[in-house]
C-alpha cells in the first residue's frame, strides 16, 4: 500500500529529475545550432542545425585564446597546488609535532574565507609583482582557493599510507624527497587524480579574481570571457555564439566528471570528513 | 667486525616504561634472538637497534662508537620487516636495487650484488615481478634479498616468519640459517615468539619479561645460549617460558639439606631431592620443584598418582596425573598404549633433573653436565 | 651533542611544511591582513601608495561609514535572504535526489550522472544559460509557462525586482542541489542496513522509518553540509554579477564590496566591507566549531 505509492512516485519524480538536470545543457546545445531568426523561437528541436555560431566564436572573438589561457591557468595551479601540498602532507599527515592540530585548523579555515576579503590586498600585491592583466595574477591568486583543499585532502591521504613503508625507506636511508615523490607519490595516485581534478575545476571555474585582475580580452579566461558576451541590447547578444561557448566549455567538463564519478565523490567526502 | 653493545637502555612511551636496564652485548658474528611474550618489548628493543625508535635512557654503542643519535641508515644495520614492507609498485629487482641507487654505487656494481643476493635467495626467475604477484614466502624472500645486497655489518629480522604458514616457516628457517653461515661474520638479531625458532638458529638468546620495567626492574630475564636456558633457567618465569610443553612445578619445603643436595616435602607428602650447587636454605622454607615433562619417568619410583587425561601424539603419549596434594597435573611424556584414565600410576622425578625455585622464584644453581650440551661450563653473560 | 632522533624528524617536518605555508601566508595571509588595514585607512584604487589612517570612520563615520550606508544593510539583507533561501531548498532537494538515488533501479548509474550535469557546469555558463532560457522576450521558460496557462504574460525574471532575489536563489540552488544530493547520499549509504531490517520486521510503515531512524541517523552529515553551503552562500558573487548586475534588490555583500573597491575605487570603505564580511563568517565557523566540539564531548561521555 504505502510501499506502492513510493514505488510509484518513483519513474515520474526520478524523470522530472533527469529533465531539470538535463534541459538546460540540452537547450543551449539546441540554441548553439540555430542562426538568425530560429534562434528567437523557443523550441527544442533545430531545423536547419549549422555550426555556423562556432566558427564565429573563434574567428571574430578571441575564444580561442580564452581557453587556452584557462588551460594554463588551471593547469599551473593544479601543479604548483600538488606539489606543494605532497611535501606537507608527509609532515602534517605522517609527523608528530606540536602545532601540527593549531596548523590543519588554520589551513582549513583559510578555505572559508570570503575571496573578496584578500581582494584588495591581493590587488595590491599584483600590481606590486608587475602581474596585473596577466596569466601570473591568476596564478598566484587562484592558489588562495585551491591550496588549503589539496593540502587537506592529500593528509587525509598521506596520512593512510603504511608505516612499514616508510620504516623500510628509512633503513636504506633514502631522503625525504625521494620517499615522497618516488615512493608516495605513486601508491597516491588515484588520490592525486581525484584532488587535481576537483582543484582545476575550481580554478576553471573562478570568475572574480579573473575578472579583477585582467582587462584585455586576450588575456580573460573562459568565464570572464562568457560573462562579458554583450551587445547593445537583448536582441543584439550574440545569443548562438553565446551559446556555444557555453557548450564548448561544458561538454568536456561534463564527459570529465561522469568519468571520474566515483573518484570525485572518494574525494568530496574525504575532504568532508574531518577527523 | 661488528659488536653491538647495550649500556643501561630504557625505552619510555610518555609516563610508560616498556624497557628498563638493558645490558647486552651482541658478539660479531653471532646470532641473538629476542624472545619474550607479547608486551614484553622484544621488538621494541630491535627498532631501537635499527634507529626507528628514540632511546629514552641508555647508551647503544656499535663498534665501540655511541650511534643513539645516528639515523639507521648510517648505522650499517639492514632490517627485515614482519609485513615485508617492499615497495608496491616496484619490480623484485627495484626492489632490491633501489637503496643501492642512492647510495650513488656505480651501476655493475648494483647489478652484481641484486643478482648475487637473487641467486642465493632463488629468486631469479621472479625479478621482473611486482610484489603483489608473489606468494607469501617469496615477499619475504625479497625482503631479506633487499637487506642482503646492503652488506650490512648487522642483519636485523622483525618476526619475519610470522605471517607464513608452518610448513614454509620450517623451510625458511633453514634457509636463513644456512645464509647465516654463507654470510660469514655478519651478526643477525632476531626476534621471534616461536621457541623452535629461537632454539635452533640462536648462539643466544635473549629472554624478556613483560611488566617488570613499570616496576622498575631490569628487562631481560635472561641471557644465554639456547640450551643453558634449557637446562640452567635462572628463575620461575624463564623456567616456565623455555621448554614446550612448560615445566611442572610442584609445591614443597625444604628438609636438611647436604653439600651439594636440597632434600624437599612435597606438598601431598612425598619426599625427594634435587641436585644442587652449595644449597642455603633453612628447613621447612617453602620451594618449588620443577621438573620438565620430558624427564619424568613413569612406572617406577616412590611417587604415585592417578592418571587424568591422556593425550596420545603418535611419537609419545603426554599423560596427566593428578598428584595427591597438587594442584596443578603432573604432566609427563612417554606413556604407554595400556594406560587408561583412573589407573594409578608409580613416577620418578630423578634428582638430576629437578629444579629448585625459592620462594622468590630464583633459581637454585644446578652443577653443569656434558649431557647438557653447553659449549662451556654454566656461564653468565653480560 | 646532535639532536635526538626523534627532534631530526620534527625539524624535516617543518622544513618539509615550509614552502606551503609561505606561499599560503603570501596569498592568503598578507592580502587578508592587508586588507583588514585598508578597512581603517581612506585608500583609493588609482592612488593606493597615498593614504591616511582615519581610524573606524569607514565603520562608524559621521560623513559614511558602513554603518549609515543603507546599500550596505541592503546588501547585508539579501545576502541573509538569499542564504536561508538556498540552503533550505537545496537541503530538502538534495535530501529528495539523494533517496530517489538511493532508492534500488536499473536507472541508478544514469540518474546519478544525470545529476552531476548541473554541478560540472560553471557557474558563470549556467547563469548565462538561465539567463537565455528565463529571457523575458525570448526565453523557453516564458513561452512554456504562457502556453501551459500558468501565467497570463512573460515575466521579467531577471528585471522585476519583486522576483529577481528569487530567481538568483533558483539558479543557485539548480547548480548546488547535486552536490548536497551527493553528500546526503553518502551519509544514507553508511545507515547500516541492519536498522532497516529491524524495522522491517517490527513491521514499522516507511513513512515513519524515514522520519525515526533515516532523519536522525543522516542528520549529523546532513548539519555539517548544510555548515558548508551556508558559508558558500554567505560569499554568493558569481551568479548575481552575470545575471543581474547592478541592481540593488540582488546586490549580495561581495558584489558590494567589489563595487566600492573597483567601480568607486573607494580601496578604504570596500575593505572595511570585507573585513565586516569575513568576521561574519569567521563568527559562523567559531560557533559552529564550538558547537561540534561539544557535542562530540558529550557523545564520547
Amino acid at each position: 500500500m504505502k510501499r506502492n505509492v513510493w514505488a510509484t512516485l518513483y519513474w515520474p519524480v526520478a524523470a522530472l529529475i533527469v529533465l531539470a538536470s538535463v534541459f538546460p545543457l540540452v537547450y543551449a546545445i539546441a540554441t548553439s545550432l540555430k542562426q538568425g531568426n530560429a534562434l528567437f523561437e523557443p523550441t527544442l528541436w533545430v531545423d536547419a542545425p549549422t555550426l555556423a555560431n562556432y566558427a564565429t566564436l573563434f574567428r571574430q572573438q578571441s575564444f580561442g585564446r580564452n581557453l587556452l589561457n584557462s588551460a594554463l591557468v588551471s593547469a599551473g595551479v593544479v601543479a604548483l597546488s600538488l606539489a606543494l601540498s605532497l611535501l606537507a602532507a608527509w609532515a602534517l599527515g605522517r609527523v608528530n609535532f606540536r602545532g601540527r592540530g593549531v596548523l590543519m585548523l588554520t589551513i582549513l579555515s583559510a578555505s572559508m574565507f570570503p575571496q573578496v576579503a584578500v581582494l584588495s590586498g591581493m590587488y595590491e600585491l599584483v600590481r606590486a609583482l608587475g602581474l596585473y592583466d596577466s596569466l601570473g595574477s591568476l596564478l598566484i591568486a587562484d592558489l588562495v582557493i585551491t591550496l588549503p583543499f589539496t593540502v587537506w585532502v592529500l593528509v587525509t591521504f598521506m596520512s593512510q599510507l603504511p608505516k612499514e613503508v616508510e620504516e623500510a625507506a628509512m633503513m636504506d636511508g633514502l631522503g625525504l624527497f625521494t620517499l615522497i615523490f618516488r615512493i608516495f607519490m605513486p601508491l597516491l595516485w588515484p588520490a592525486m587524480v581525484a584532488t587535481g581534478l576537483l582543484a582545476f575545476i575550481a580554478a576553471w571555474n573562478e570568475f572574480l579574481f579573473a575578472l579583477t585582475f585582467t582587462i584585455s580580452p586576450e588575456q580573460r579566461t573562459v568565464p570572464v570571457a562568457i560573462a562579458l558576451v554583450s551587445g547593445n541590447n537583448a536582441y543584439e547578444v550574440p545569443w548562438g555564439s553565446l551559446m556555444a561557448a557555453s557548450v564548448i566549455v561544458t561538454l568536456p567538463l561534463v564527459a570529465l566528471v561522469i568519468y571520474f564519478q566515483r573518484h570525485i565523490v572518494a574525494g568530496l567526502t574525504a575532504g568532508s570528513v574531518k577527523g | 667486525m661488528s659488536r653491538i653493545e647495550l649500556r643501561n637502555v630504557g625505552k619510555r612511551y610518555g609516563e610508560v616504561a616498556v624497557l628498563h636496564d638493558i645490558n647486552l652485548t651482541i658478539e660479531p658474528g653471532e646470532v641473538c634472538v629476542f624472545i619474550g611474550p607479547s608486551g614484553c618489548g622484544k621488538s621494541t628493543l630491535l627498532r631501537l637497534i635499527a634507529g626507528l625508535e628514540e632511546i629514552s635512557t641508555g647508551e647503544l654503542a656499535i663498534d665501540g662508537r655511541v650511534v643513539n643519535d645516528l639515523p639507521p641508515a648510517q648505522r650499517n644495520v639492514a632490517m627485515v620487516f614482519q609485513s615485508y614492507a617492499l615497495y608496491p609498485h616496484m619490480s623484485v629487482y627495484e626492489n632490491m636495487a633501489f637503496g643501492l641507487r642512492h647510495q650513488k654505487l656505480p651501476a655493475d656494481e648494483i647489478e652484481r650484488r641484486v643478482r648475487a643476493a637473487a641467486a642465493s635467495l632463488h629468486l631469479e626467475g621472479l625479478l621482473e615481478r611486482k610484489p603483489k604477484a608473489l606468494s607469501g614466502g617469496q615477499r619475504q624472500r625479497v625482503a631479506i634479498g633487499r637487506a642482503i645486497v646492503r652488506n650490512p655489518k648487522v642483519f636485523l629480522f622483525d618476526e619475519p616468519l610470522s605471517n607464513l604458514d608452518a610448513g614454509l616457516r620450517i623451510k625458511t628457517r633453514v634457509e636463513i640459517a644456512r645464509l647465516h653461515r654463507e654470510l660469514g661474520s655478519v651478526s643477525m638479531v632476531y626476534v621471534t615468539h616461536d621457541q623452535v625458532e629461537a632454539m635452533t638458529l640462536a648462539d643466544k638468546i635473549v629472554l624478556l619479561r613483560p611488566d617488570t620495567a613499570a616496576r622498575g626492574l631490569p628487562s631481560i630475564a635472561q641471557v644465554g645460549h639456547p640450551l643453558e636456558l634449557y637446562h640452567h633457567p635462572r628463575n620461575l618465569f624463564v623456567a616456565g617460558f623455555i621448554g614446550s610443553p612448560a615445566m611442572n612445578l610442584l609445591k614443597g619445603q625444604a628438609l636438611e639439606c647436604q653439600a651439594q643436595r636440597v632434600c624437599a616435602r612435597l606438598a601431598g607428602g612425598q619426599e625427594l631431592t634435587a641436585e644442587v650447587v652449595s644449597p642455603q636454605l633453612h628447613p621447612g622454607e617453602a620451594l618449588t620443584l620443577g621438573v620438565r615433562p620430558e624427564h619424568v619417568v613413569l612406572g617406577s619410583g616412590k611417587g604415585r598418582g592417578v592418571v587424568s587425561h591422556l593425550e596420545h601424539l603418535g611419537e609419545t603419549s603426554q599423560v596427566y596425573l593428578q598428584v595427591p596434594g597438587q594442584e596443578a597435573l603432573l604432566l609427563a611424556k612417554g606413556g604407554h598404549p595400556g594406560m587408561r584414565l583412573g589407573d594409578t600410576v608409580a613416577f620418578d622425578l630423578p634428582e638430576a633433573e629437578v629444579h629448585v625455585f625459592r620462594a622468590d622464584g630464583e633459581a637454585l644453581p644446578r652443577p653443569a653436565r656434558p649431557q647438557h650440551g653447553l659449549p662451556s661450563a654454566a656461564a653468565a653473560c653480560a | 651533542m646532535s639532536a635526538g632522533l626523534n627532534r631530526q624528524r620534527v625539524r624535516w617536518a617543518w622544513i618539509a611544511l615550509l614552502p606551503m605555508l609561505t606561499v599560503l601566508a603570501a596569498v592568503a595571509g598578507w592580502p587578508l591582513g592587508r586588507t583588514i588595514w585598508f578597512g581603517f585607512t581612506d585608500a583609493a584604487l588609482d592612488r593606493l601608495g597615498e593614504w591616511q589612517f582615519v581610524g573606524l570612520d569607514n565603520y562608524i563615520g559621521e560623513f559614511g561609514g558602513l554603518a549609515k550606508d543603507s546599500d550596505f544593510w541592503g546588501a547585508a539583507r539579501n545576502t541573509l535572504v538569499f542564504a536561508f533561501l538556498s540552503v533550505t531548498l537545496e537541503t530538502v532537494l538534495g535530501l529528495i535526489v539523494a533517496l530517489v538515488i538511493n532508492h534500488p533501479s536499473p536507472m541508478r548509474t544514469f540518474l546519478r550522472a544525470a545529476v552531476l550535469v548541473p554541478w560540472a557546469i560553471p557557474t558563470v555558463v549556467s547563469a548565462r544559460i538561465w539567463g537565455w532560457m528565463l529571457n523575458d522576450q525570448y526565453g523557453v521558460v516564458n513561452h512554456w509557462l504562457v502556453q501551459l496557462g500558468l501565467i497570463g504574460a512573460p515575466l521579467a525574471w531577471t528585471a522585476d525586482p519583486s522576483l529577481s532575489l528569487f530567481t538568483i536563489v533558483l539558479v543557485d540552488v539548480w547548480k548546488t542541489t547535486p552536490f548536497m544530493a551527493l553528500l546526503i547520499l553518502a551519509a544514507l549509504q553508511m545507515v547500516p542496513t541492519d536498522c532497516y531490517e529491524a524495522a522491517r520486521v517490527d513491521g514499522v510503515p516507511p513513512s515513519r522509518v524515514f522520519w525515526r531512524i533515516t532523519l536522525p541517523l543522516i542528520a549529523p552529515g546532513v548539519a555539517v553540509a548544510m555548515l558548508f553551503r551556508t558559508l558558500d552562500a554567505l560569499r554568493v558573487f558569481d551568479v548575481i554579477y552575470v545575471m543581474t548586475s547592478n541592481s540593488r534588490h540582488t546586490k549580495s555583500l561581495s558584489i558590494y564590496v567589489r563595487e566600492q573597491l573597483i567601480d568607486f575605487q573607494l580601496i578604504g570603505a570596500g575593505s572595511a566591507a570585507a573585513t565586516a564580511l569575513f568576521f561574519v563568517i569567521a563568527l559562523v565557523t567559531i560557533l559552529y566549531l564550538g558547537f561540534a566540539r561539544r557535542r562530540m564531548a558529550e557523545g564520547a561521555a
